[in-house]
């Protein structure tokens, strides 16, 4: 922290405008609250559990930072735009189902269902954003609404289709083991079994910084969520960049579904409740501002891993995992904290 | 009260002479009109704007200033009178179009997003970039340069485009979001009360800024309540009072004490004055508006004595 409190240059052309350091520059990046918690959780959770920082036992938790992940980009970018979805638990099951649902009762290729799943997905955040836009409802309402929806849907037509709680088998249709690959397979690095999703994650994190960063789209994407009157009136299509931020979210649901369904041959239509709140989570931590205009999707995803380093490592301490909640509700409240403390003293340097 | 009765004669003291004269008006309201439900909110506005030329638009709050920009801006369609651009009658859909067709408004509440960096505020809704298709990318570097080169030409010299635009003052906002307009190639630039919130000083750097727009060839509307403000860069004077028009001036017509006197309304001190009478007591205060009616009624009486 002494650097941070260092003086400013004197000689400065306007007064006003004090050169800033390189470092209350790093520090007014939004993810760095969350870097740092995310560095002092690891080296926590490393010093406590010998395991903890073995090979396998780090793609173990990079995997269950990446389930939470891919969503957490999604989420992310739609809070950077000033909006929030609550349906995105019960969205990811859906797009699960509609694949496994639609291959099996038509007995077709499960890249079919695979396909369909997409567009329903697609669909999903398309009618929350167009709902949104048209009402200018808040977003909770919207897609509580839409949660409530998605969530009795996803028990009733399962129960309807394929007379079950949880989807039928759809390992023995054509196409299963090809989805299986590329959606749920592991890669080995080094003699480490890594899963897929994590590559996907990372993938799907730099495509998101990209555009936020470095795109008239990410440009529209902060506008709208830092004032979003401000930026139809220079001409920013506040609407079309609202409801696709939310296909976005749709987008990320339906990869995360595609991984749910084939990394087993089925789906429980009741799951994904509660997860909303994990995604939203890991977005804050991560330094996204709940209420618009800020933040980054690097940010989302160490919020990400936070929340994979803290579920994993409770286990490899050996403590018992009912700490877990406790331990995340604490986690919050403290990156939150830390982030508020670093953006106030960024701002003012 | 028509718009094309007024040619471009008036010439300030050291205004340069505009740089182009086109045959017709750069922008022209003719009778425009627009209710919300049953209540009118503006009707039978006549006024014009030409290049190098200032156009104030002065009333009280109310007065339906707002919603004569919100027309021109785009953001809202009149529904009566017509509107030309450059001769040809329009009506705008959205702000997008009246941006297309050269019109560029710098609001109130500035339309810059405060959290978000100067230049991408700069550039917000017109980004720069390279490349193609899916790999388009913006121009961060040039974006930066343009921005900082523009504002230094505005005299706004900035070392950091990087910082967020709302720990600039709001003097300053102004200038970011009119060298905007400028640099986009506006024709029109509309200022919705741009001195509004400023102290002394401040005001009179926008003024400044308003004239070097005018100087470069803009037709400026220029939207107040102030007529200190409005009269010594302005070219023509539209005078709005709920919801009409109650006067249409070129500068050689009017003078300040004119200005102030129907805009402060001779008429609405005199009521405040009976008014206050009514309630008794506070006879200090009571001396003061008197005093202000009969000042302004004298103004307003030697200026039509001097013209007539």
């Amino acid at each position: 922290m002494a650097l941070v409190t260092a003086p400013a240059p004197k000689t400065a052309a306007d007064e006003r405008v004090a050169k800033r350091s390189p470092l209350s520059t790093l520090m007014a990046r939004p993810e760095v609250g969350a870097l740092v918690g995310a560095v002092v959780l690891f080296i926590f959770f490393a010093s406590v559990s010998g395991t903890f920082t073995q090979p396998n036992a780090l793609a173990t938790i990079l995997y269950g930072s990446s389930t939470i992940g891919i969503m957490a980009v999604g989420v992310s970018l739609l809070m950077i735009g000033g909006e929030f979805d609550l349906s995105t638990g019960v969205a990811v099951i859906s797009s699960a189902l509609t694949a496994s649902l639609f291959s099996w009762y038509f007995s077709m290729n499960a890249w079919v269902g695979v396909v369909i799943a997409l567009l329903v997905s697609l669909s999903i955040g398309f009618i929350n954003g167009w709902i949104l836009v048209k009402t200018k409802l808040p977003s909770f309402i919207v897609t509580l609404a839409t949660f409530l929806m998605l969530t009795g849907l996803n028990l009733a037509l399962t129960r309807l289709i394929g007379g079950s709680v949880s989807s039928p088998s759809i390992s023995k249709l054509d196409g299963f083991d090809s989805a299986h690959a590329v959606f749920a397979s592991s890669i080995s690095i080094g003699g480490v079994e890594v899963k897929i999703t994590v590559f996907f994650w990372i993938i799907l994190v730099a495509i998101a910084s990209w555009v936020l960063l470095r795109t008239k789209v990410g440009n529209w994407i902060f506008a709208v969520g830092g004032d979003a009157n401000a930026a139809r009136a220079v001409g920013v299509p506040v609407t079309k960049t609202k409801i696709g931020l939310f296909m976005a979210v749709g987008f990320c649901g339906w990869v995360l579904g595609m991984h749910n369904l084939f990394a087993f041959d089925a789906v429980q239509s009741g799951e994904g409740v509660g997860n909303e709140f994990l995604y939203i989570i890991a977005a804050v931590i991560g330094g996204c501002l709940l209420t618009g205009g800020y933040g980054s999707a690097v940010g989302g995803a160490i919020g990400a891993f936070i929340f994979g380093m803290a579920n994993k490592g409770i286990v490899y301490a050996q403590w018992n995992p009912d700490w877990f909640k406790f331990f995340l509700g604490l986690m919050l409240l403290l990156a939150t904290i830390v982030n508020l403390i670093v953006k106030r003293r960024a701002e003012l340097k | 009260m028509n718009a094309k009765q007024i040619d471009q004669q008036t010439l300030l003291k050291d205004e340069k002479d505009p740089l182009t004269h086109t045959p017709v008006h750069l922008l022209s309201l003719d009778g425009v009109g627009k209710h919300y439900g049953n209540i009118i909110a503006l009707r039978d506005v006549t006024m014009a704007v030409d290049n190098g030329r200032v156009t104030c638009v002065l009333g009280d709050n109310g007065a339906g200033k707002s919603t004569l920009i919100k027309i021109i801006a785009g953001l809202h369609q009149h529904d009566e009178g017509v509107l030309h651009v450059m001769g040809d009658e329009r009506k705008f859909n959205s702000p997008r179009d009246a941006l297309d067709a050269g019109i560029a408004t710098v609001y109130q509440d500035l339309a810059v997003v405060p959290l978000m960096p100067i230049w991408r505020n700069f550039f917000l809704g017109s980004e720069l970039t390279t490349g193609f298709g899916p790999f388009k990318s913006m121009d961060v570097q040039k974006m930066k340069d343009i921005t900082l080169k523009e504002l230094a030409a505005m005299g706004i010299d900035l070392r950091d485009v990087e910082q967020p635009i709302g720990q600039l003052s709001g003097g300053e906002r102004q200038c970011v979001a009119i060298a905007r307009a400028v640099y986009f190639g506006a024709k029109v630039l509309i200022l919705d009360e741009p001195t509004a919130a400023l102290g002394v000083k401040q005001s009179g750097v926008v003024l400044r800024y308003i004239l070097q727009a005018r100087d470069r060839g803009l037709g400026v509307i220029f939207i107040t309540h102030n007529p200190h403000h409005a009269f010594p860069v302005g070219d023509r004077f539209l005078l709005l009072k709920r919801g009409k028009s109650i006067g249409y001036y070129d500068k050689k017509d009017i003078t300040l004490d004119e200005l102030t006197a129907q805009m402060a309304g001779g008429a609405e001190l005199a009521e405040l004055a009976h008014e206050l009478e009514q309630l008794g007591g506070h006879t200090q205060a009571l001396r003061e508006v008197q005093a202000e009616v009969a000042e302004v009624a004298e103004a307003a009486y030697e200026s039509n004595a001097k013209r007539h």
